[in-house]
């Protein structure tokens, strides 16, 4: 019922135009915080990431934020925290939330976000998180004040599983890295194969004792003779040798995963829905194409704009509870209005199918149905939530 | 009934005598940059020619003697020679031009800058910017009220309404409405706006008195997913009767009773239909429909597609020359 009240006063306040006359200008900080990950020198990747993922995104969210807030007289701060490699993060978000900050876009991975929830103890805040694709932090890791603005991972596998469906490919061959986090895309690949009956005939392990740009021409036939099998999926986030199973497998077979055809919740190929605006706002400002991280990072940093401008309000329960409701919608580019689920917190999106120089498909593809919204098809649905934070 | 006949007849003929004058769309096309002229009584192609980088919108002066199109990925609105067909001219617009409205006096452009949150103001006499003006991200929907005092852009991630005074320049107002605003256009005698929003799903009927929402409108359709009913393009009939919305991927245009707000019709066209088009007699209603790269004739009175053009890669804007 209160609930409903708070509504009927978005509802009541949503009918004034928003006029030009003098009125006093409100501030509303957000915070984003990032973390550089140790990270192996990755023999496929001669490419290194940009310094700054993440942070462009909320940059230009906040660009946007403020062009809006003009006629709204609503300023956005950003305040940009870069924990050093190693440094405690912890400690850096719990100063920020004893200063007052309640709004933060996490731009952490999954162990320092975990590290992030149980060490902050303040319930009335509010996290993105922009960057950990963990899927136990949707499941059993969930937590009330965090929200998600990149996919998990199970939504990416299940995009990919839809186009092998689609595709009639179904006869999966995996190799995966030792890293854990290939092992939990594994994982997650397994579950979409489950649920959209899909076959894993062999399974490997790159062993990662030796330098795939010298050897895969000759190792990778030998790794993937003799099975039958659609297509190779790969498991490898860093990009250690995905790159090098393209052409070299023993039959000629596409390969998906990682690399190859890839899934991802934005890559710089999309350029429907006015995205090519979007994407070149960014380019222009960031001086490169925009990553998954920067979109989610954008996203967050949107959402509380769009909260703001919709309950034409600064009070951070006002926010809170706008971005969590049905009213909220998300206009994100990607030809849908995008929400957050309210069973575990993440936002529903279609995810980018896309190959290294171009859009493949954007799931959920086609054919794929549910009863709500054909974006619940990606990841956890509501009747296979473990959340259980977000019930209570 | 007899009676009647020589009437009837008189009127078929009248018809045909102004059909014979052949009215011509001019339909750009986005990815081909270029402009299929089409005859809009045989109902075919006659002629493309190639225009600047990335066409898109596309209006005729009021005397018909010109047309301009914003060539968006040239930063600039090219002047066409409407007899000729021949560009006689560019003016300067600004970046990334999309949309853009005539004044009623004929001589100032408003084009919407998608990439620099700005409407900018040009004279087309002498080619000078006369104004820009600072509008919410993404502007997009351009439109001038017939009485010509104010002119509103509507802005795709600020989701505004942005009304603009025509004789200062400035904005004295904002509406916020749903996701995505893309399309507008006054009622006849400006007592109203209507506005398309695409991600919102929704059409909104503007108060000009006091720009608060009248009415909005949802759609529905049998067996489309509602996150797939995209309005965008808008037109209005000069009768009063109806509102025609082109639904995007929904790939049908909604026919709308203006007495009632109420949806009475789904007309399906081709695919990702977008903008619109009347003839000068309102007889037909021509839609661009980007992905299948055509123009579907809708039939007025019948309110049924009766035929569909092939034009080049994804066709954008329609202007029709009587």
């Amino acid at each position: 019922m209160q609930v409903r009240c708070m509504f009927l006063l978005f509802c009541a306040l949503s009918l004034l135009p928003f006029g030009v006359s003098a009125q006093e200008e409100v501030e509303i900080k957000i915070a984003f915080v990032t973390q550089k990950v140790a990270m192996p020198l990755a023999l496929s990747n001669l490419l290194q990431d940009a310094e700054d993922l993440g942070v462009q995104g909320a940059r230009l969210g906040l660009n946007d934020n403020n062009t809006t807030g003009r006629f709204t007289k609503q300023k956005f701060i950003l305040e940009e925290k870069l924990a050093p490699e190693g440094s405690d993060v912890v400690a850096a978000v719990q100063d920020m939330v004893r200063t007052g900050q309640k709004l933060f876009v996490l731009d952490l991975d999954g162990p320092a976000l975990k590290a992030v929830l149980s060490g902050v103890v303040e319930q009335n805040v509010l996290f993105f998180n922009a960057r950990a694709q963990d899927n136990d932090l949707r499941q059993k890791s969930c937590d009330f004040r965090l929200l998600h603005t990149i996919a998990s991972r199970a939504m990416l596998t299940d995009a990919l599983a839809q186009f092998m469906i689609t595709k009639r490919w179904s006869k999966w061959f995996l190799i995966q890295g030792q890293r854990p986090e290939d092992q939990l895309y594994a994982l997650s690949l397994k579950r979409s194969a489950k649920k959209f009956g899909a076959k894993f005939v062999e399974e490997k392990t790159w062993d990662g004792a030796r330098d795939a740009r010298r050897t895969a021409q000759s190792e990778v036939p030998l790794l993937t003779q003799g099975a039958d099998y659609d297509v190779m999926m790969v498991a490898d986030e860093i990009g250690d040798f995905g790159e090098y199973l393209m052409y070299r497998t023993f039959d000629p077979r596409p390969v998906a995963g990682t690399q190859g055809l890839f899934a991802t919740s934005w890559f710089w190929t999309v350029e429907q829905w006015g995205a090519l605006q979007f994407q070149n706002r960014f380019i222009k400002q960031a001086k490169r194409g925009m990553t998954d991280r920067d979109y989610a990072a954008w996203a967050a940093v949107r959402s509380i704009g769009e909260a703001a401008t919709r309950t034409k309000s600064s009070d951070f329960k006002l926010l809170n509870s706008y971005i969590r409701s049905d009213e909220f919608q998300l206009g994100a580019y990607k030809g849908r209005k995008l929400s957050y689920r309210n069973w575990n917190g993440q936002l529903r999106q279609p995810v980018i199918l896309t190959a290294a120089r171009s859009l493949v498909a954007q799931a959920p593809l086609e054919g794929f149905l549910h009863q709500h919204t054909e974006l619940d098809t990606l990841g956890f649905d509501r009747p296979e939530s473990q959340c259980k934070e977000f019930v209570k | 009934m007899s009676k009647y006949a020589p009437l009837g007849l008189l009127a078929f003929s009248f018809f045909l005598s102004v059909s014979a004058q052949a009215s011509i769309a001019y339909v750009t096309n986005e990815k081909d940059n270029s402009v299929s002229v089409i005859d809009v009584e045989a109902q075919k192609v006659v002629r493309t020619f190639d225009v600047g980088q990335r066409p898109r919108g596309i209006i005729m002066n009021k005397d018909y003697s010109k047309f301009f199109i914003c060539t968006s990925d040239d930063d600039t609105v090219e002047i066409y020679d409407a007899k000729t067909e021949k560009k006689i001219g560019e003016l300067p617009s600004g970046k990334d031009p999309e949309q853009f409205a005539l004044h009623p006096d004929n001589r100032h452009l408003y084009i919407a800058n998608e990439d620099d949150a700005l409407t900018t103001v040009v004279d087309v006499e002498t080619g000078t910017v006369v104004a820009q003006i600072d509008v919410g991200v993404e502007p997009e929907g351009m439109a001038v009220s017939h009485n010509g005092k104010m002119a509103i852009t509507t802005s795709e991630t600020t989701n505004m309404v942005h009304w603009i005074d025509t004789e200062t320049h400035e904005l004295f107002d904002n509406t916020l409405i749903d996701q995505r605003p893309r399309f507008a256009e006054f009622e006849k005698d400006d007592s109203l706006l209507w506005v398309s929003s695409e991600i919102g799903g929704t059409v909104s009927v503007i108060n000009v008195a006091d720009r608060t929402i009248a009415k909005k409108i949802s759609f529905a359709i049998k067996g489309i997913h509602k996150d797939r009913i995209q309005p965008v393009g808008l037109r209005l009939s000069a009768d009063g009767q109806y509102a025609y919305v082109g639904l995007g991927p929904a790939n049908h245009v909604a026919v709308i009773n203006r007495k009632t707000f109420e949806v009475e019709k789904y007309i399906l066209v081709g695919r990702r239909v977008w903008f619109l088009a009347f003839t000068p007699d309102e007889k037909t209603l021509l839609t661009s429909n980007g992905i299948s790269g055509d123009v579907s004739f809708i039939d007025v009175a019948s309110q049924k597609a009766i035929k569909s053009v092939k034009v080049g890669r994804y066709p954008w804007g329609i202007a029709i020359k009587p």
